[in-house]
């Protein structure tokens, strides 16, 4: 059995990489026209043609598949070089490309020469691939994601298998016992009938009742201050956002700095929502997210269904490419919210304290839907002001009185609470 | 027997009950009339506003306080003008170029590099791509501020993100980028003695009649 399977596996893996090889070679077979490059030409087309161009989309510039049919090679390489002095020189069909698309003139490209536009032209005339047999040869790894999940729900299942056996063995065994004792003779005070009731037994020992009375009173004492100290806390509050902005995708893949978006959390109190301008900046050009992208949870109809809704509020036509005018605002939902009794400055943490945003908020970075990390109660601020060293460094601002501040109280670096973090006047007034 | 069945039902209602407790809910407080502000608060949503939201863009022609006009327009002509005519009114200080590059790093590297070779993190991981390497293009400083103030092409403005002075620092930064990766000396200009000057007054008027002799 095991073998057949095996040469089953390795038949089928056989299969896919003909295909996938299959895939590859057709577009060049197909290609009449000049028998480019591929790789070169990706390339090529990544650092000067992508600004404005895609492949099967428009963008600043017309789609480019097919360009080879619209166009004829020489043609193409005119205007590639350069496309104003063909316009000026009354060429229709480039008149003709110029009105349509808005009169953006399209950059020069001096520097490429005939092999090089072949090499781009045969990648652009690359049909686009299906996504089936690239899937399967391992382009997106899936598996590593689902391995996660699996061996998290293998384990807890494992541990309650072993809990349930253990329990099935200890009746087991007990009744063994019993039944051998029985068997040996031997009595078992297990008749329990004559006896005090055991409630009984405990009210008559005084002791024992002062003694659990005091431990149900602490303890209770000990829930009741639990509970009400959490009132007002919000930690954990992961509320549901309009639009599902994944931080993980951002923050984390991506590696885009906080303050790309959060702008204001460098100059002022509040960190800033960004505008829909600023999510623009980068969805102008990215319209779907790549199929990487997607994980168990969520697929990639869900994440460009996001940037569908994006579109919507700031009306941007994807089609035109043209923005309608029609705007809707998101209403996000504030999750950080202190109390109006206690004032917090963001661009004093940020860019004077120089702390990392993630010391209050959190593995940001790792959070598909954010929640609140920290407790952002008094006594969390505190600590942190009493375990803090200010920041002196390009920091003339406090040289004269840290200096000072340190002579009096003796010790190298000031905490910020002995620079004055702790006065109640500096956050409540 | 029966009391272990019971602790073990009340022990099974206390989870589940805490189980309950709705992470999607804000939770109670004392006394909210101590926690919500009666003033709006920055981003709240109040009924009074358009759209309900108390983010708004200004009031057509208003600006916030300290805010100057950018006289030039956001056309290819605006953009030739700016490119021949528009110059940093900062000093050229190592200080200012520290703060350049700062910035640069948060808003602009994600796509340019670090090196302003074109090959940031994004165009590595393939999202954004076409971006040009700083010594492949003519830039000047007024064309790279005229580019940062209303964008180009698939680049969006930065003029939301940045105030005016950063983006004078930026530019001093990416001038250096170019220069060194054209293998120029880098420009510093020499230490003056310490005057700030307001950024505001360098240009605009100057400016401003130039753009009206390009128009008519």
């Amino acid at each position: 059995m095991e073998q057949v399977k095996n040469r089953n596996s390795v038949s089928r893996i056989l299969l896919v990489g003909i295909a996938f090889l299959l895939t590859f070679s057709m577009p060049i077979m197909a290609q009449d026209a000049p028998a480019g490059d591929v790789a070169k030409g990706k390339e090529l087309f990544n650092s000067l043609c992508a600004a404005c161009h895609k492949r099967y989309k428009k963008s600043t510039g017309p789609a480019l598949f097919g360009v080879a049919d619209r166009h004829d090679t020489e043609w193409l390489y005119s205007w590639i070089k350069n496309s104003k002095a063909m316009i000026d020189a009354g060429d229709a069909d480039a008149i003709a490309i110029y009105e349509e698309y808005k009169k953006t003139p399209m950059n020069a490209f001096p520097q490429l020469n005939n092999a090089d536009i072949d090499n781009i032209i045969a990648y652009v005339m690359e049909p686009k691939s299906t996504g089936g047999p690239t899937g399967a040869t391992g382009d997106f790894p899936p598996q590593l994601v689902d391995g996660t999940v699996v061996s998290n729900e293998l384990i807890l299942g494992a541990l309650a298998f072993i809990f349930l056996l253990l329990i099935v063995i200890l009746v087991l065994v007990n009744n063994t016992l019993r039944s051998i004792a029985k068997a040996n003779g031997v009595e078992l005070p297990d008749d329990l009938t004559n006896k005090k009731p055991l409630w009984k037994a405990f009210v008559d020992n005084q002791f024992l009742v002062i003694v659990s009375s005091i431990l149900l009173l602490l303890v209770s004492a000990y829930f009741a201050y639990g509970y009400l100290m959490q009132v007002g806390v919000d930690q954990g509050y992961q509320p549901v956002q309009p639009i599902h902005f994944s931080h993980r995708i951002h923050a984390g893949d991506n590696k885009i700095d906080c303050k790309y978006c959060h702008s204001s959390a460098r100059v002022s109190k509040t960190s800033g929502i960004p505008s829909l301008n600023v999510c623009m900046n980068c969805h102008k050009s990215i319209s779907e997210v790549a199929d990487a992208t997607a994980t168990p949870d969520h697929t990639k109809e869900f994440y460009d269904g996001e940037i569908a809704k994006l579109y919507d509020a700031v009306g941007w036509d994807a089609e035109d490419l043209s923005y309608t005018g029609e705007t809707k605002p998101v209403k996000w939902v504030r999750i950080h919210n202190l109390p109006d009794f206690a004032y917090f400055n963001h661009s004093q943490h940020v860019s004077v304290a120089g702390i990392k945003c993630q010391q209050c908020h959190g593995p940001i970075e790792e959070m598909e839907v954010v929640y609140q990390h920290a407790p952002l109660t008094m006594g969390w601020c505190v600590n942190c002001h009493r375990e803090t060293n200010v920041k002196m460094e390009g920091n003339e601002y406090y040289e004269k009185i840290h200096k000072e501040l340190s002579k009096k109280y003796g010790v190298d670096k000031l905490t910020a609470a002995q620079m004055g973090g702790l006065e109640c006047g500096k956050c409540h007034y | 027997m029966k009391n272990t069945v019971k602790i073990l039902a009340l022990v099974i209602i206390v989870i589940s009950a805490i189980s309950c407790q709705d992470s999607k809910k804000p939770n109670y407080q004392y006394f909210p009339n101590m926690y919500a502000s009666s003033g709006y608060e920055t981003y709240g949503e109040y009924k009074v506003f358009n759209g309900e939201q108390e983010a708004m863009t200004p009031v057509e022609g208003t600006v916030s306080r300290g805010w100057m006009p950018y006289d030039y327009k956001d056309s290819p002509e605006g953009y030739a003008l700016a490119k021949d005519t528009l110059k940093n009114p900062l000093p050229y200080t190592e200080e200012n170029l520290a703060e350049g590059k700062e910035l640069y790093t948060i808003y602009c590297g994600i796509c340019h590099g670090a090196k302003g070779k074109g090959k940031g993190e994004l165009v590595k991981r393939e999202k954004i791509l076409g971006i040009p390497s700083y010594d492949s293009r003519e830039v000047t400083e007024g064309s790279i501020y005229h580019v940062m103030y209303y964008g180009i092409n698939t680049m969006g403005s930065y003029a939301a993100q940045t105030n005016e002075e950063e983006r004078w620092k930026i530019v001093q930064y990416v001038e250096k980028l170019k220069a060194d990766l054209e293998g120029r000396e880098v420009r510093l200009d020499k230490e003056v003695a310490i005057v700030v000057e307001p950024v505001e007054e360098t240009h605009e008027p100057v400016v401003d009649n130039h753009q009206e002799d390009a128009h008519h």
